[in-house]
Formats: structure tokens, sequence, C-alpha cells
């Protein structure tokens, strides 16, 4: 599988808001990999997903590895950056200074600050699950299927279809009226 | 966007070989994969990934604001709505895990004492007082007059002094006394004394309501509680009366497994929890009528066998050979040999239903307490017990014509075994008929030929490989000099590895267990039961204290328990009584309690200062039983016993047939 040409979709009407895809994204970027010994690392593993609650609909919201990422131009140090067109925005924690600008220009508030504050946190789409053609951990923890990640292609191929449709039932709704 | 379908991810483990270490299940389970029948393993699989609050226990669901989810890495919400901590919510789930536990196994030790009692009204049909000597002693033990008074006499006050104790307000629980002083000192100390059974599981199920107890260690004192009530309460009532009612198990041979079931036979399984119905079922099935019927349908008898508890106390009683355990429930309708399954309590999966549906297999719920969508329903009468077992087993002998030859295949996998010992009769067993004693027991732990006793019991679950757990620290402790004793699950799983069988001595046991087997002409696991007869090896802890020479404390004695495959909420409820009880107690997954560090902790480190014993939790079962042989030792040391006299027998020695079954499990894993 490749990173590129694919993005996390949600559909917002399956979110059960069991918050399992935050406790999926902790626990893959933690030193163990595994519940019962993550819950006591030191420090502790943060997710790079978080669940918005919007007059009670619930919305998982991370990076959407912007084409023109805002947070990689504005970067001082080019910590921000992507391995090439159309590939994931990742953070080089080595060159990060935390002068917070990307928080500043990012459009969906999914860049935060690691414990301690110097160096920024977003997330890396699980780069190294999908070269292992493995779904992002998100993806893979939800039960039901809301946050998925399909080709652009399937999406609006999928979109369109149901455009399609919602058009032809409003055309024989109209001739059954005449 | 609704049309967008994807389906959630499925993480499908390997193949049948990893989803248990039994051959006979392998079989099944790869006949279940070719012709697309769903078992346990599937579902597992398709519910991946479980819920980490659920398992972290750090989701509260008891009052309507919630449900409220606490954030285990600290980041989000640290309380709930109420404001209880991750500590409070944890302990909550916990105690009510542990009341329903011992409900279970309390409710199931009501009812016999309701056969007791209706048999000695003679209001019960088909039964008699089998253990007459049993019924004597505990007449004696609860000084209820003997002389002069009849057996029926006897039994109706027993009995009812045995329903006192579930309605009983004050006081104690009249077994308490049984427990050795320091440890009856201890729950008086710690304020967990058990008043009455049914007092402690409405008690507990009340401070766990929306804001009553919130405080996270009187919660842990809950479950304490209510756990002893059933240890020391409920189950060891089921077991003195079921003795009573039924006779004392003596050593009994029978077989185990699958291959149990005959394709010439009218096959029917008794699955569950209760033996009272089970028994009456084996008196049925030798009426003559039954069998003309069985001839009548072309068949040439009936084969009466079992699944979980209900088939270990008719297999300890009357040698009814047993199926399988909790996760060969599915693996036995795949044979399309089983004519009937009666179930009554506990443990039976309602997927039974839609799988039987593809076969020709009857399945018929017998108890008031339990229905199944999907099974017949055919209440159990005690008054015409008689009746009610042959009209039951006539309408599986009915059903054996609709059977379909050719979607028939027993696996030949069936082992022997000897089950039967009891807290009394391994007296006879070790000291011989004329000097019945636990003295030879005692001295070989002092001189060290034996490291000490291991209670491995409980369930089987899906989240490791059917009875790998069981074996694989069975086989570790066997070869260091380690007794084990069994009930449930775990002790068919023995059982159907042929652990139960004095052979084992010498594919299996170390040097030393082996010169004390041979001696005595035991197996070197024993088999004392079902799941409420964990409450025989408390029993025989107290044996072991009373006889002198390794302390007079449960906490001193070189004993462990272990659950390596748990997962009801009774298991939680015997690990707690025989954790507070004095004993160091492992179990494989971890109690759902790991979203709070003051429970773990506390559970795992701070009981043992208060109780005697703790829990760890540990699934590989050779890291287990280091844990257990290092307890072991440290407890020798105490107590200044002899060293080892040998050293551990070479896990290479211990037979082809272990290390197939470790490759199967690698091969699983992978």
């Amino acid at each position: 599988m490749k990173a590129k040409g694919r993005s996390i979709y949600v559909e917002l009407e399956r979110c059960m808001a069991c918050r399992g895809c935050e406790i999926a994204c902790a626990l893959e970027h933690s030193e163990s990999k595994d519940l019962f010994a993550a819950v006591r690392e030191e420090p502790q593993p943060v997710s790079r997903v978080s669940l918005e609650c919007v007059d009670g609909t619930a919305i998982p919201l991370q990076c959407r590895h912007c084409e023109d990422a805002p947070c990689v131009t504005v970067c001082p140090t080019q910590a921000l950056h992507r391995i090439g067109e159309g590939q994931p925005v990742l953070i080089d924690d080595e060159r990060c200074i935390g002068c917070k600008m990307c928080i500043m220009v990012c459009p969906f508030g999914v860049i935060t600050l690691r414990e301690g504050g110097k160096v920024a946190l977003k997330c890396d789409l699980c780069l190294h699950r999908i070269e292992a053609d493995e779904m992002p951990a998100c993806v893979a923890a939800c039960p039901t299927g809301a946050l998925q990640f399909p080709t652009i292609e399937e999406i609006t191929r999928l979109k369109r279809e149901a455009a399609a449709r919602s058009m032809k039932e409003a055309a024989t709704a109209s001739k059954e009226q005449r | 966007m609704t049309d967008h379908k994807v389906p959630p991810t499925k993480k499908h483990r390997s193949g049948p070989a990893g989803h248990s270490v039994d051959t006979a299940a392998q079989k099944m389970l790869n006949i279940a994969a070719e012709e697309g029948f769903e078992v346990a393993y599937d579902r597992y699989a398709g519910m991946q990934p479980q819920c980490a609050f659920g398992q972290l226990g750090i989701c509260c669901t008891n009052c309507a604001m919630g449900p409220c989810r606490i954030d285990p890495f600290g980041d989000g919400a640290q309380t709930g709505i109420c404001g209880a901590t991750a500590d409070m919510i944890v302990a909550r789930n916990l105690a009510k895990r542990s009341a329903v536990g011992s409900a279970a196994h309390s409710d199931h030790g009501r009812d016999i004492v309701h056969v007791l009692l209706a048999v000695s009204r003679d209001a019960a049909q088909g039964y008699s007082i089998k253990g007459e000597a049993k019924l004597r002693k505990l007449a004696k033990e609860w000084a209820i007059p003997v002389e002069g008074r009849t057996i029926n006499e006897i039994a109706g006050e027993v009995a009812e002094a045995a329903l006192g104790e579930f309605g009983r307000q004050e006081g104690r629980l009249r077994f308490v006394s049984r427990a050795p002083e320091k440890v009856r000192k201890r729950w008086e100390r710690m304020g967990v004394v058990p008043r009455g059974v049914d007092r402690e599981i409405v008690g507990t199920m009340h401070s766990t309501h929306m804001g009553v107890s919130n405080e996270a260690m009187h919660l842990m004192m809950c479950c304490v509680r209510v756990a002893l009530a059933d240890g020391w309460g409920g189950s060891m009532i089921a077991t003195e009366l079921s003795d009573i009612l039924f006779g004392e198990p003596k050593p009994v041979v029978s077989s185990a497994n699958l291959g149990v079931l005959r394709e010439s036979h009218v096959n029917v399984l008794v699955h569950g929890h209760e033996p009272a119905l089970a028994d009456a079922l084996v008196a049925a099935s030798q009426l003559p009528d039954v069998q003309a019927a069985c001839e009548e349908v072309g068949a040439e008898g009936l084969q009466l066998a079992g699944i979980c508890c209900t088939a270990n106390e008719i297999l300890m009683r009357c040698g009814i050979p047993i199926a399988g355990n909790f996760l060969h429930q599915e693996l036995s309708v795949l044979t399309g040999a089983v004519d009937m399954m009666v179930v009554d309590i506990q443990c039976v999966m309602p997927a039974l239903a839609s799988l039987a549906s593809r076969f020709h297999t009857k399945l018929v719920s017998t108890s008031p307490k339990a229905r199944f969508e999907g099974f017949e329903h055919i209440e159990f009468e005690e008054a015409r017990a008689l009746d009610s077992a042959r009209d039951i087993l006539m309408a599986g002998i009915r059903n054996f014509a609709r059977r379909d030859p050719a979607k028939v295949y027993i696996p030949s996998e069936k082992s022997p075994l000897i089950a039967g010992f009891t807290t009394e009769g391994v007296f006879d067993h070790l000291g011989g008929r004329y000097r019945p004693s636990y003295r030879p027991l005692n001295n070989a732990m002092i001189d060290g030929r034996l490291r000490g006793v291991v209670g491995v019991v409980g369930c089987n679950t899906v989240r490791m490989a059917q009875d790998e757990g069981h074996l694989g620290l069975v086989h570790e402790l066997l070869r260091h000099d380690v007794l084990i004793v069994q009930t449930g699950c775990s002790a068919i799983a023995c059982g159907k590895a042929g652990l139960l069988t004095p052979e084992a001595v010498d594919l299996y046991a170390g040097r030393g267990l082996k010169e004390v087997c041979d001696a005595v002409g035991i197996p070197p696991a024993l088999h004392m039961g079902s799941c409420v007869d964990n409450s025989r090896i408390l029993t025989a802890c107290i044996e072991i204290c009373r006889e002198g020479g390794l302390g007079d404390d449960f906490a001193d004695l070189p004993v462990a328990g272990a659950a390596p495959e748990w997962m009801s909420e009774k298991a939680i409820a015997i690990g707690f009584y025989v954790v507070a009880s004095g004993v160091y107690t492992v179990i494989g997954d971890p109690l759902p309690v790991l979203g709070s560090k003051a429970v773990t902790e506390y559970l795992t480190e701070g009981m043992e200062k208060d109780f005697g014993g703790k829990f760890a939790f540990e699934k590989d079962p050779v890291k287990a039983a280091r844990l257990i042989i290092d307890h072991l030792d440290r407890k020798r040391a105490a107590l200044k016993l002899a060293p080892m006299i040998y050293e551990p027998r070479p896990a290479e020695t211990q037979g082809k047939v272990w290390e197939e079954m470790r490759q199967a499990v690698a091969v699983g894993a992978k």
C-alpha cells in the first residue's frame, strides 16, 4: 500500500465516540505497543488523533496532511517536511525548536506540543504501518469503519455514485408528482 | 455517504493449530474453517480490536449520566461526571464482578440445598442420601443432634441450617469456623468476615451503586468479603451437600475428549454446572425402557457424556466420560454426532443455537434461571426428577433418527483419566486404609521430596490457545516436584492430555514427586471436581495446617493457586477468596484493573500484608510457573524446610507428546 493518493476519510454517521482511535494512536506511538504495559509507561503515550464533539456529534480529527501545508511553509528549521510529493507531512524532532509557528497556522488545530513543550507533535499517518501494508492504527482500530483510508479515486467514485443516485431519485419523484 | 461501506478491518489469527493445543480441537476447527461454520475464535477475530477502556476497567456505566471513560494516558478526562476517579471506577467494577461470581456459585449451592430439603421430605423422586457419613459429620460440626433420629430428619435439619446461611444477617457463616485461627483473625482485623451469603452479595451490589462507596480500598474489602461468602459459604455448601446427596466421590476411571462420543450410540451431552439433573439423567439412562427406546431407533445404546462442570460432577461420582471443556462446546456439535445437548446454568454459549441449526443436534435448556433463544425448554422438576430425566432422554433418542451420517465425524482422541479425589478421600490414598492421614503429604514437603501443592483451576479463553495455559503450567510444575490439584475446565484440559493418570508420573514428574505418587499410587495431578469444588482445595489446606509441621496458617504453606485461562466472573470471586485466605495466586489475563495504579498495586502487592496472599498476572505459562516455584521456595525457606532432594527433571525429558504440543503452539503463535 502506498500513502500517496490516499487520505483518512471519516464517515461521521458511523462514529460511536468510543475513542478507540485515540487509544490505538497512543498505543501505536508507545514504547511497548502493548496496552497493559503502555498504561505504565513514562512519559505516557500520546494520541495524535482527537475526538471532538460538536452539538453531540463526535468528530475524529487528525492531520489532513495538506498538499500545500502551511505548517511546512512556515517552519523555520524545516523540521516539518515531506519525504516526497503526496507523502504525509512528518516532523523531525531533532530539528524542531518548539517555536509553535506550525500550531499557529494549522487550520485544524491538530499539531500540539509534546509534554515538556519543546517539540511539536502530530500525526505521521502511521507511515511505517502503511509501508508494511497495514492501515493506519486509528483506521484499523475503528470498530464501525467510521475511519477509513481509501484512495482519492475511491472516495470520489463513491461520492459520484451517491450523487447520481440521489439525482435519479429526485427525478423519479418529480415525474411521479406530475 | 452511508453508501460508502468499508467493513472494519479483521485481524485473523493463524489457523486452527494456533487456537488449541488439543489435536481433537484442531481437527474440528479445520472442519469448521473448511465448511464455513463460525466458532468462538472467528467471533473473537471479528471483535478485534477490543475496547481498551473495558480491558483496563475504566469505563463506568453505573448511571445514566454516563458512560464515563477515563483517559488511561492522562490526556483527557481523569474523572467521571460524578467525580469518580480511575481508582474508584476500577474498584467499583471489580466489586460488582466479584459479587456476580459469588452469586453464581452460591445460587448453585442454594439449589443443591433445596434438593436435599426435598429429599428429606420425600418430595424428590429418584434421589436418596448417598453420603450418609458426610451428613453425620456435618451435622456434628453444626451441632445438629443425630442420636435416635432418622437420616431424613437429620438431612432436613442440615438443609434448613444450610438455607439459613444464605439469609443470615448477623454473626458469621458457619464454615468460617473451619478456617485456621490466624486466617480468621486477619479477616476480623480487616472487617471482612462474611455474615450471610445473600447479605454480602446485596451489600456489595449496593456499595457499587452510583454515589455509594467511592473509596478504592473500601471497595477492595467488598470484593474480598463477597468472595469469602462464596468460597467459605455458597461454594462450600454446594460441595458438602452435593457429597451428602449424590455421594462422596471416590477415585474412578473414565476418559475424556470428543472420542468418547460413539457413532453407534445415541449421544446425549450434559453441559453447565449443576449436578441435580445430570445425576437423574445418569439414573434414567440405566432404565430398561430407555435402552429399549435406543434399540428401537436403531442405536446400540445411549452414550452420556459432558462438557464443563456438570460433566465433572457426574464424572467424579458415576464415571461418566468427559467430552470436553468450555471451548469444546461448539466443537462437540460440529461432530454431527451429538443428538442432544442438555444445558443447565453458566458458561453455555448462546451461539450454540445457530450452530446446532446446521446439524440435527437438539438443544434443551432445563433451568428456570437460564433460557436461550433457539433452545427447546424442558424444565427440570426435582419432584419428578427421574420422570423428568427420562422425558429429556427420550427426546434425545427420538432425535437420533434425524442424524445425517454423512455429517458425522468423531475425532479419535480420548484419554484415560482418574478423577474423584476429595479432601477426605485423599486420606485413604496418602496414608493407606489403616493409617489415613495427611502425615505422608506433609512429610514429603518437609523432607524436600515435594516442593509444594498447587491448585491449577479455571476456564478456557479464546485469548490464548485452548489448554495452552493449563498444560504449559502443569508440565512445568510437575517437573519441579509440585503436586497438582485441579478442578473445572483446567482438570478437563489435563484429563484430555493424559495428565490425570498414574502413567503421567513417569512421563512428566520430577523424581521426588514420582516417589510420592508411586508410593501412594496416585496421578501427579488430582481431579478434585467442579468449580464450586475449589472449596475442597480450601479444606485440604485446612488439613495440611492441622497435620502440622508446615505452619498453622495458609499463608505459611508451600502452596499456590493458578487460573491460567480464566475468563468468567466466577473466576474473579474464586481468585479473591483464595488470595484472601492467604494463598498466592497467578492468573493469566490480568484482572480488568490496570487502568488504576492503586488497585493494581494493592492486588499484586498490598494484599499480601493484609491477607497473606496476593495476585500475579502472567500469561506465559513457563513464566507463571517460575513465579510459583519461586514463591514455593520462599515459603519453604521461611519454614526452614529441608532443601529439595532432587534437581528438577530436565524439560526435554517430558516426552514426545508435550514437545509436539509446544511446537503446535509455537506455530500457532506466529
